[in-house]
């Protein structure tokens, strides 16, 4: 384990790096307001981050990551286009698992322009591997856009389409849904008898959701019982896209071949060629370049593009050296009606440190 | 030194409890006054009764300043992570059953399992501008519940006590809570998923895995063990 000081001078040095390469460096607070982070992430963000309180402001929480912070300061006065850098503590409560650090550096790399948003992911992608230097690490990438591409692209209803997006990130209840809405799953006796109008209830209607919103998601299940499934090849293509984890040439080529059949994902599929070739001219090694198609979607529900990873080689134990992607939605709904492209990644100096002392 | 086993401190809870060894040939009982949280054991040798709030005694087990204790197994999974690692199962003592469901009000008849809460859930967001709440003291055990079930779009309420009026009261849109017959629900207009048993709980004797042992107390922890057996 290296010590404190030892992983703050390696932070240090990580954040001149990117400083060296134009980024300014921001130093958001530790206390973040609860609220804003409750809004974007639900119940979920109480089983990560530490939640504490004052009389005065409230909830409060101990910052679980800088990529929130650092899209709200940006969108309240940035500059555009503009490159940010840090490096801090994060903390992250472990509810499951006591032997997970609760409490570790982040050093970041945040770009926000509006042009060529491939050079940016490729920019971003390319310093962190420069930082990571020798080490024995593999790297992941993924584009989450492809999937939303093909959920937009089914020739479902928009009711559909919407609940399966809204899931994306949870892909056991993204299958589930899949198979509901393919026919694969019949509907259970009790739903048969609500649509039939047999299921009544004298009880009064108590809480704050009322009659009128029990009645339209009645009239939602009605239209949607009368809705075709999904047809089956279409299902077939969700999982063949989902299949796809190879170098990147390969699994582009892969990609090229689904989009004949489902021309909704040629822009997506567009946008990872140009990155491959922005990586490629920023000198990354795209031919063994792993990428899955499947990466990114447990992590915070916030990459809507690009996404990336690196792991030691030999030491399946250790977290990810690096992760990051692009959250243009992110800016979105932060922006308050405004947005901006943005793409960043964050890397972990205590565990390049572990990393180099055991060679 | 002496073995130490942890009991709830009062109610039914400590009653049925204290007769459970009883029927073994172990008595307990409160030593003093009625106030005073102090015991006596007899029937055996080197065990001392600790008398504590239920509520603590998962954290006394896993801290390992009790050798054994009596509580439920919601508190025991609520409050212990990993708590396979901290406690063990000695006895399940067939008192204090009772289920943490989850409950809507009866009268969405649109809403009989996650999945419809899921969707209901998303709904009551945007028609809202806030997150429908479920009002618990189980915080742990409902988020993963939901988080392994997929559903999203909702906020956890802190409910301490009579969380079945929270609905009524608009402070809450539904409830995770312990039920034992069920009474109390249908009284406040709620029903339970068809699929939102959470978990079936009965009051439960513990071993702890990592409270300290000697010879003597390992010994006293044997011989107890084969009286309960």
């Amino acid at each position: 384990m290296s010590t404190r000081a030892e992983t703050n001078a390696k932070a240090a040095f990580l954040r001149a790096g990117f400083e060296a390469h134009g980024a300014q460096t921001v130093e958001p607070p530790i206390l973040q307001p609860a609220d804003t982070l409750l809004d974007l992430y639900g119940e979920d963000i109480r089983a990560r981050a530490y939640v504490t309180s004052d009389a005065a402001r409230g909830e409060q929480m101990l910052r679980p990551d800088f990529t929130v912070p650092v899209v709200q300061m940006h969108m309240e006065n940035g500059a555009d286009p503009a490159r940010y850098t840090y490096a801090g503590e994060v903390f992250r409560r472990q509810e499951r698992d006591p032997s997970r650090t609760s409490e570790y550096v982040q050093v970041g790399y945040e770009v926000f322009e509006r042009e060529d948003p491939a050079a940016s992911d490729a920019e971003v992608f390319a310093l962190i591997a420069d930082a990571l230097g020798d080490l024995p690490v593999r790297a992941v990438t993924g584009d989450i856009g492809v999937l939303m591409a093909v959920v937009n692209g089914l020739k479902t209803s928009d009711l559909r389409k919407n609940a399966l997006m809204r899931h994306i990130w949870r892909p056991r209840r993204f299958r589930a849904l899949l198979d509901r809405y393919s026919g694969q799953m019949p509907a259970s006796p009790t739903r048969e008898a609500l649509l039939a109008g047999s299921v009544t209830s004298d009880a009064p209607l108590v809480g704050a959701r009322r009659q009128h919103e029990i009645d339209a998601r009645i009239q939602a299940l009605k239209a949607d019982a009368g809705t075709a499934p999904i047809p089956a090849r279409d299902v077939d293509l969700i999982d063949a896209l989902l299949d796809i984890s190879a170098p990147l040439p390969d699994a582009l080529s892969r990609l090229h071949d689904l989009s004949v059949d489902l021309p909704e994902i040629i822009p997506a599929v567009a946008r990872v060629a140009a990155r491959k070739d922005a990586l490629a001219a920023r000198g990354v090694e795209v031919e063994t370049l792993l990428f899955e198609a499947n990466h990114g979607r447990t992590s915070m529900e916030y990459y809507d593009g690009f996404v990336f990873g690196f792991r030691a080689r030999d030491r399946a134990d250790l977290p990810p050296l690096a992760t990051g992607g692009r959250y243009d939605a992110l800016t979105r709904r932060l922006g308050r009606g405004r947005e901006i492209p943005a793409v960043g990644g964050v890397m972990r100096p205590d565990v390049m440190l572990e990393l180099e002392g055991k060679p | 030194m002496t073995l130490k086993l942890g009991v709830p401190s009062k109610g039914r809870l400590m009653e049925k409890t204290f007769d459970w060894f009883g029927a073994r040939g172990i008595q307990l009982a409160r030593s003093g006054s009625d106030r005073e949280y102090a015991g006596v054991v007899e029937g055996i040798e080197g065990v001392a009764l600790v008398l504590l709030s239920a509520g603590e005694i998962p954290r006394e087990l896993a801290a390992g300043r009790i050798h054994l204790g009596v509580t439920g197994t919601d508190l025991v999974h609520e409050k212990l992570p990993l708590w396979e690692q901290s406690v063990e199962v000695v006895a399940e003592l067939g008192f204090g059953q009772a289920d943490l469901i989850l409950a809507v009000p009866q009268a969405w008849t649109d809403v009989d399992t996650l999945h419809d809460l899921d969707a209901a859930a998303a709904a009551f967001r945007l028609e809202h501008g806030h997150r429908l709440r479920i009002a618990t003291k189980y915080h742990r055990l409902v988020r993963e519940f939901l988080r392994d079930a997929g559903v999203a779009d909702y906020a956890l309420v802190d409910s301490q006590g009579a969380t079945e009026g929270t609905v009524a009261n608009e402070t809450a849109e539904a409830i995770a809570d312990i039920t034992s017959t069920g009474e109390t629900l249908t009284a406040n207009h709620l029903k339970i998923l068809s699929d939102g048993l959470m978990l079936r709980s009965q009051a439960t004797l513990w071993k702890s895995r990592v409270a300290p042992m000697d010879a003597d107390e390992r010994k006293c922890l044997d011989d107890l063990l084969e009286r309960l057996g």
